[in-house]
């Protein structure tokens, strides 16, 4: 079994738990995910590894709750209570090597997974600029820890609250026009996030690479349930990525492959009293 | 173990009295659920013996001195032994001499292809056609009682232990198997496995009407009984890098099995609705996406389901479609009936179940509606040609014979390929194809010293019963291995 160790709300639905999942801390690498399942009738959902550490035999995650079994994560587990499977470290990890700048934009939940990508990518000797987007100023979490991990910080929200007021494709573009040095993007956060980047950076002709968060049962190959096309041909995320060339992929595919469960989704929710009301809760 | 049996009331012979074989009277069916109601539930489809059946079936059997049956079988389970003593009520008895050489027998009773290995070379055939002795539905007999009226544990010891430490990779049949017979031999074992539950193929593959998940996990329990480690939600090569599980044993056994699922590379594939079976079966099954409100998991209910190709997994999924609702559900296959793969006994209960059959048609393209979704299938029609290599007529596409199936469901089920994982992360371990490992077929060792190879990992998908052989004689090859003391090598040529 796998225990929770903490477990805290860094924002309105946003939890951060850690786990003890020793096998799988000793040999993360930034990028890389977990499968995770909350009891033995659960689903098992892929959660990106946002911090390990080997000494303590300890991952750490970040959700959104989201969805029946998100929900029932942040809802029913505490710090005390075990997760009834943690499996990974899965997926091929982010490609790190000495860039020069990389520019790193997390938004929203995204935040949590590029925390480890720039502590590698810094210690690799690259300068790595972050933007962070959050909607709010008290949805914001991590920029502290990302602010530790790079060498300049631009933080922006939707409505202003704090730092730039806009999107992260703004800062990314301001940036860009100001002629500021870039020879690598990554971009990790909502698939619209991802796209708009992906959109904005395709004449810039600077390399930009997505971390895909698609459905997926076992994350080792045997499914498919994850595959998408990248540059004309099917791979599957859960092996051949998370991470891809973010001008290769079809996202128009992968928005619609995103929605292949909303109705059951919707239907489960609906089943279940408690979950009802906090998806009533969220959708306010 | 002292529950007793009147075997003469049960139509056996008392031990020590001369058994009058019955082998003129026909072959003893077996009760199955009525397809009507079946197909509103996943219960077991065929029911089992009783124990008068089973033992009035026994009493049919020769016990000949020069065994077919035995030789025919892919482990050599000593058959004539195990139900002479069923015939004389000696029950657990013969489940613990089945266990000498198969450690699944409720599995392999099950799921073993029996008509065409152990009942096809039956002796009784030659005089009373098409009534061999129902060996399959014997062994699965004593496996179930012998779970049923007692711990289903290990109870003879173990050869003392040897101080060897063995690592097996995947804990599907093959993997099971090899464990349990080095556990037997005296070596140390663990067992990995990627998934959160032990049984590979055993459980995300074949459903639950054709092979209780229940029966999986005592199976895994008698092997555990043996001494076997089996750890899951561990990915060698991701969990445990391929490195420290050289470092750390004396000898690997790699029974990852073949679960990549083949895609045909047609347009629309990727549309929502369009599964692999591997998928469409690993939600069912493994994930138990089938009790509704109970599993996490969710599946598409289908109303109209297409299942691409037409073996034994063809059958299960479209057996599966028809359970979750499905109002049609068609096995599309590209050849003719006669060269379909599936078990004959699968196809006539699929087809009881009210699955359609629709031959020498292949997809083409699939057709999605404005959200992503699979709204039909367009097929071409095919003759068939000249034999090709498999031995069967190759199919030939017919010109313009292109319509469309409209459905809501695809399951593609054109067979599964290895994994690449293990071998991508191993350096040194040669692959056929890009995934099939090699392996040595008499010794079962790869071109990496000290790794062992068996299963679908080294022949592509096969059967139960084949991946069950090679964990056997893998397990006999790595024993020769680990006492040796010049540790020869004997790599794939």
């Amino acid at each position: 079994m796998y225990a929770i160790t903490s477990k805290r709300t860094l924002a309105k639905g946003v939890i951060e738990m850690t786990v003890q999942a020793p096998r799988v801390a000793a040999h993360h690498k930034p990028g890389q995910f977990v499968i995770v399942m909350s009891d033995e009738h659960g689903e098992r959902i892929p959660l990106t590894i946002a911090d390990s550490d080997p000494q303590k035999g300890e991952i750490t995650i970040v959700f959104l709750e989201v969805g029946k079994t998100t929900i029932q994560l942040g809802e029913q587990f505490n710090a005390g209570d075990s997760l009834f499977a943690v499996v990974g470290p899965l997926g091929t990890p982010t490609h790190v090597e000495k860039f020069g700048t990389v520019v790193v934009i997390g938004g929203g939940l995204g935040v949590a997974p590029i925390y480890p990508i720039c502590k590698g990518l810094k210690e690799a000797g690259n300068r790595v600029v972050a933007i962070v987007g959050y909607r709010s100023k008290d949805l914001m979490f991590w920029h502290d820890r990302i602010a530790s991990v790079s060498d300049e910080m631009l933080v922006t929200t939707d409505d202003g609250s704090f730092g730039e007021k806009g999107l992260v494709t703004d800062a990314l573009a301001k940036l860009h026009d100001g002629g500021a040095k870039m020879d690598r993007i990554i971009a990790i956060g909502p698939p619209v996030m991802m796209r708009a980047v992906s959109e904005k950076t395709k004449d810039w002709g600077v390399s930009t690479w997505v971390s895909l968060n698609t459905i997926m049962i076992d994350g080792t190959g045997m499914c498919g349930g994850c595959r998408v096309h990248i540059g004309g041909e099917t791979k599957f995320v859960c092996v051949d990525g998370p991470d891809f060339d973010a001008h290769k992929v079809d996202w128009g595919e992968m928005f619609a492959r995103m929605k292949g469960y909303a109705k059951e989704e919707r239907m489960a929710l609906e089943a279940d009293h408690k979950c009802k009301l906090a998806f009533e809760a969220l959708r306010r | 173990m002292a529950d007793a049996i009147d075997i003469v009331e049960l139509g056996g012979v008392k031990e020590g009295d001369k058994k009058k074989p019955r082998s003129k009277e026909k072959r003893l069916d077996i009760a199955c659920q009525d397809a009507k109601e079946r197909i509103h539930n996943y219960n077991e489809v065929a029911l089992g013996y009783s124990p008068k059946e089973a033992v009035a079936e026994s009493m049919r059997c020769l016990e000949c001195p020069k065994p077919r049956c035995m030789v025919a079988c892919p482990v050599h389970i000593d058959i004539p032994t195990f139900i002479g003593l069923i015939s004389r009520g000696k029950f657990h008895e013969a489940a613990e001499d089945i266990h000498k050489y198969n450690a699944l027998p409720a599995v392999c009773g099950r799921v073993c292809p029996q008509e065409n290995l152990c009942e096809a070379a039956c002796i009784i055939n030659d005089t009373n056609p098409h009534n061999p002795i129902a060996i399959g539905r014997l062994e699965r007999f004593c496996a179930d009682y012998h779970f049923l009226h007692s711990d289903g544990e290990h109870a003879a010891p173990l050869k003392p232990a040897t101080g060897y430490k063995v690592c097996v990779i995947g804990s599907g049949p093959s993997g099971l198997s090899c464990a349990a017979d080095l556990a037997k031999m005296g070596h140390k074992v663990d067992l990995f496995e990627a998934l959160h539950k032990p049984g590979g193929v055993m459980m995300y593959g074949i459903p639950e009407f054709r092979l209780p998940k229940a029966i999986v996990q005592k199976e895994v329990n008698y092997v555990r009984s043996l001494g076997v480690n089996i750890e899951c939600n561990v990915v060698v090569g991701r969990t445990l890098p391929v490195k420290e599980v050289l470092d750390g044993y004396d000898a690997v056994y790699v029974a990852s099995g073949a679960g990549y699922p083949n895609m045909m590379g047609i347009p629309g594939e990727n549309l929502n609705g369009v599964y692999s079976a591997n998928e469409f079966l690993t939600r069912v099954n493994l994930m138990q996406a089938w009790q509704e409100g109970v599993a996490g998991t969710p599946i598409r209910r289908p109303r109209r389901c297409v299942v691409v190709g037409a073996g034994f997994t063809a059958f299960d999924v479209v057996r599966i479609a028809l359970r979750l609702g499905a109002q049609e559900a068609r096995i599309v296959y590209r050849r003719s009936r006669d060269e379909m793969p599936g078990r004959g006994e699968e196809i006539e209960h699929a087809e009881q179940e009210g699955a359609i059959i629709t031959v020498l048609t292949n997809p083409v393209k699939y057709l999605g509606d404005e959200n992503g979704f699979v709204r039909a299938v367009v097929v071409q029609k095919m003759e068939l040609g000249e034999p090709d290599s498999s031995g069967r007529r190759r199919p030939i596409p017919i010109k313009d014979s292109e319509y469309e199936i409209p459905c809501d469901t695809v399951v593609v089920s054109i067979g599964q390929t290895p994994n690449v994982l293990i071998p991508s992360n191993m350096p040194g371990l040669k692959t056929r194809w890009g995934s099939i490992i090699q392996a040595n077929r008499e010794t079962y060792m790869t071109t990496v010293p000290k790794v062992f190879a068996g299963g679908d990992a080294i022949t592509g998908a096969a059967t139960v019963i084949l991946a069950t052989r090679a964990g056997r004689e893998a397990a006999r090859s790595m024993d020769a291995y680990l006492r040796d003391p010049a540790r020869a090598w004997y790599p794939p040529a």
